[in-house]
């Protein structure tokens, strides 16, 4: 187990390389520059800023530089917002991304494992095909025509709620909403049909024949089996509520990572593309790790050598 | 010599699943929206400008200055901002939605299959390569990656080669094409990961069957067995997963194109259209009301396709 963990952890330092290697080298061969604008520079001047940025020299003492100073964590700085350094700028976004796509996850999980529970147990009755239904309509409404339209309802029409910004709880409501959604569905569906195999599986049959009463089954017995297709969800799910961060930020004017991410990738702000790529990338795959870590726990059947 | 043999006639793998198929009322729902979305978006936008003479990109030039007309008899949904019907807007939306889904979807099963299925047959430290390159690539936050992609070879930077082909196949200068090609090789390329294990799997449980052993003891070679023997017999869950797939590429199209980097004027997709609708949702709804619902109806009839079509073709994996 140890082994394992420690072979998985010393992959993550090679793989966040890598995927910072690959997106430096598109924006690097991408025509055009940081500082390109309408009007064509001076050579004069060109070169100057060639030569505080390290331009002039070969491509390969770029590159090296590059990954030396992202292996010992520092990004440099900001191109666009000089004097701020790439780590600052993450540290300063970052709350706002976190406490909402926790809280959309958490939101995601209480609705999805409730109704996917409640459905596998009165399976093919209203109350099945109702959350079935409704975890199919989470699934096609793109979350940037479900936050306007709460907008719409409950801020602007309503007036229970702010329409954007950030200030307070009540303010985390709507954004935290539009970006569970989607995860709710999904996880709805999954637990149902973990649910359905586990309870017609050996053990639980088992379980039952010993006599403990229908509680303890469900609750112990079922669930932590019928939740594995859920906990291995978590991952794929912590890449795609990133990119939904992007938007729900962006509908609700939220300064967070996502919003900063794209304004840096349309400014052609090098070291902050990379620095948050190459952060996200590792949060990414530690994450993945817990969750493969946890599989162990939950099903004792799988064991890491 | 035998005649009149009466043959019986078994009901086939395929008969079986259609049969299946038609009994679920949802699937049956959504193939026939879906089919009905289908025909609309092609036979739509010529039909409007045969009886109205409105076109998709059609701008009126009279002077008035708020140009957002509500839905009337002459613009069943109302105008855009410029005063475009949005009607033939969003057919003609749909028509790029629906191809980018289709032909990411394509793209993503060709690299998928074959990688896949050359993984699983060829088995062994080739396979156990292949699959770690997979799982590395799943770890990668591609959305990330796909962003910068479009970002910095959007617009005037098309790479050459997609430039070529979208001038070979929609004309010279056709800036909008370009993106869009590059939204397809961009979207593609990310989603055949899934499609790769799903029919690795499909692979590993097949290749040791006698039918596999005959055709290499008639001296099949290898690349016939993967693509003629083996891939045929996977088609299920294959088909079963690209169904799912193209709703999920046509929500990250519209996703992209909402940040401003998918499909671009004079080209629009529900994506684009939607995200044009919400910068004005408090005064004119519609603009934002008409494309999100026809977006949502048809991922909606995906989804339940996809599902129907997981019941029938896959028991093993049917959801009871």
């Amino acid at each position: 187990m140890l082994s394992f963990i420690l072979r998985r952890l010393l992959i993550i330092v090679p793989m966040a390389l890598l995927v910072v290697t690959v997106t430096w080298a598109l924006i690097r061969i991408a025509p055009g520059n940081f500082y390109s604008t309408e009007r064509t520079l001076p050579p004069a001047v060109e070169a100057n800023i060639k030569k505080k940025y390290g331009l002039d020299r070969p491509w390969y003492e770029q590159y090296g530089m590059m990954m030396l100073n992202i292996v010992k964590l520092d990004f440099g700085d900001s191109l666009r917002y000089p004097g701020q350094t790439v780590n600052e700028i993450i540290r300063r976004h970052l709350p706002y991304s976190a406490t909402i796509g926790f809280f959309a996850y958490i939101l995601a999980l209480l609705i999805g494992l409730t109704a996917g529970i409640i459905a596998a147990l009165k399976q093919n009755s209203i109350w099945d095909y109702g959350s079935m239904a409704l975890a199919m309509l989470g699934l096609s409404v793109p979350n940037f025509v479900l936050g306007p339209v709460l907008v719409l309802v409950f801020a602007l029409g309503l007036y229970l709620v702010p329409p954007s910004r950030w200030g307070g709880i009540s303010s985390l409501i709507l954004p935290v909403i539009t970006l569970s959604a989607i995860y709710a569905a999904y996880i709805a569906r999954l637990t149902r049909a973990g649910m359905l195999e586990v309870m017609r599986s050996d053990y639980v049959r088992t379980a039952r024949a010993k006599g403990l009463d229908e509680k303890t089954v469900l609750l112990k017995h079922a669930l932590r089996g019928g939740i594995i297709p859920v906990v291995s969800f978590t991952g794929p799910a912590l890449a795609g509520l990133l990119a939904g961060t992007v938007v729900v930020e962006k509908v609700f004017a939220i300064p967070g990572l996502g919003n900063i991410f794209i304004q840096s990738v349309f400014n052609r702000d090098e070291p902050l593309v990379l620095g948050i790529v190459a952060f996200i990338s590792i949060l990414i795959m530690i994450f993945n790790l817990a969750v493969d870590i946890s599989y162990g726990f939950l099903d004792p059947r799988i064991r890491y050598e | 010599m035998v005649e009149n043999v009466q043959v019986e006639k078994g009901t086939s793998l395929w008969a079986d699943a259609w049969k299946r198929l038609l009994k679920n009322k949802l699937a049956v729902f959504g193939m026939i929206i879906l089919g009905l979305m289908i025909i609309t978006v092609i036979v739509g936008p010529p039909l409007i400008r045969w009886t109205t003479g409105l076109t998709a990109d059609y701008i009126p030039s009279d002077g008035d200055l708020i140009r957002s007309f509500p839905p009337s008899m002459q613009h069943p949904m109302g105008t855009d901002e410029a005063g475009r019907d949005l009607l033939a807007r969003v057919l003609q939306g749909g028509r790029i939605s629906l191809m980018v889904g289709i032909i990411s979807t394509i793209v993503s099963l060709i690299v998928g299959v074959s990688y896949g299925a050359i993984a699983g047959y060829l088995g062994g430290r080739i396979d156990n390569f292949m699959m770690r390159v997979v799982d590395i690539i799943y770890a990668i936050p591609y959305i990330l990656i796909v962003i910068v992609l479009l970002s910095v070879f959007g617009g005037p930077n098309t790479p050459g080669w997609i430039g070529w082909l979208s001038e070979k196949l929609g004309g010279a200068g056709n800036q909008g094409l370009s993106q869009i090609f590059l939204l397809f090789f961009a979207l593609g390329l990310v989603s055949w990961l899934t499609m790769a294990r799903v029919v690795r799997g499909q692979i590993l449980s097949l290749k040791n069957q006698e039918f596999v052993l005959a055709a290499k003891a008639t001296g099949v070679s290898t690349f016939a067995i993967i693509f003629r023997h083996l891939v045929p017999n996977a088609l299920g869950p294959v088909i079963v997963y690209a169904t799912l797939t193209v709703p999920s590429v046509m929500l990250t199209e519209a996703f992209l194109s909402y940040l401003g980097l998918g499909v671009q004027a004079p080209y629009a997709s529900w994506g684009s259209l939607a995200a044009d609708g919400i910068k004005n949702i408090a005064i004119f709804p519609w603009q934002l009301i008409f494309p999100g619902v026809t977006m949502a109806l048809t991922l909606f009839s995906l989804n339940f396709l996809g599902d129907g079509l997981r019941d029938a073709l896959d028991p093993q994996t049917r959801k009871f």
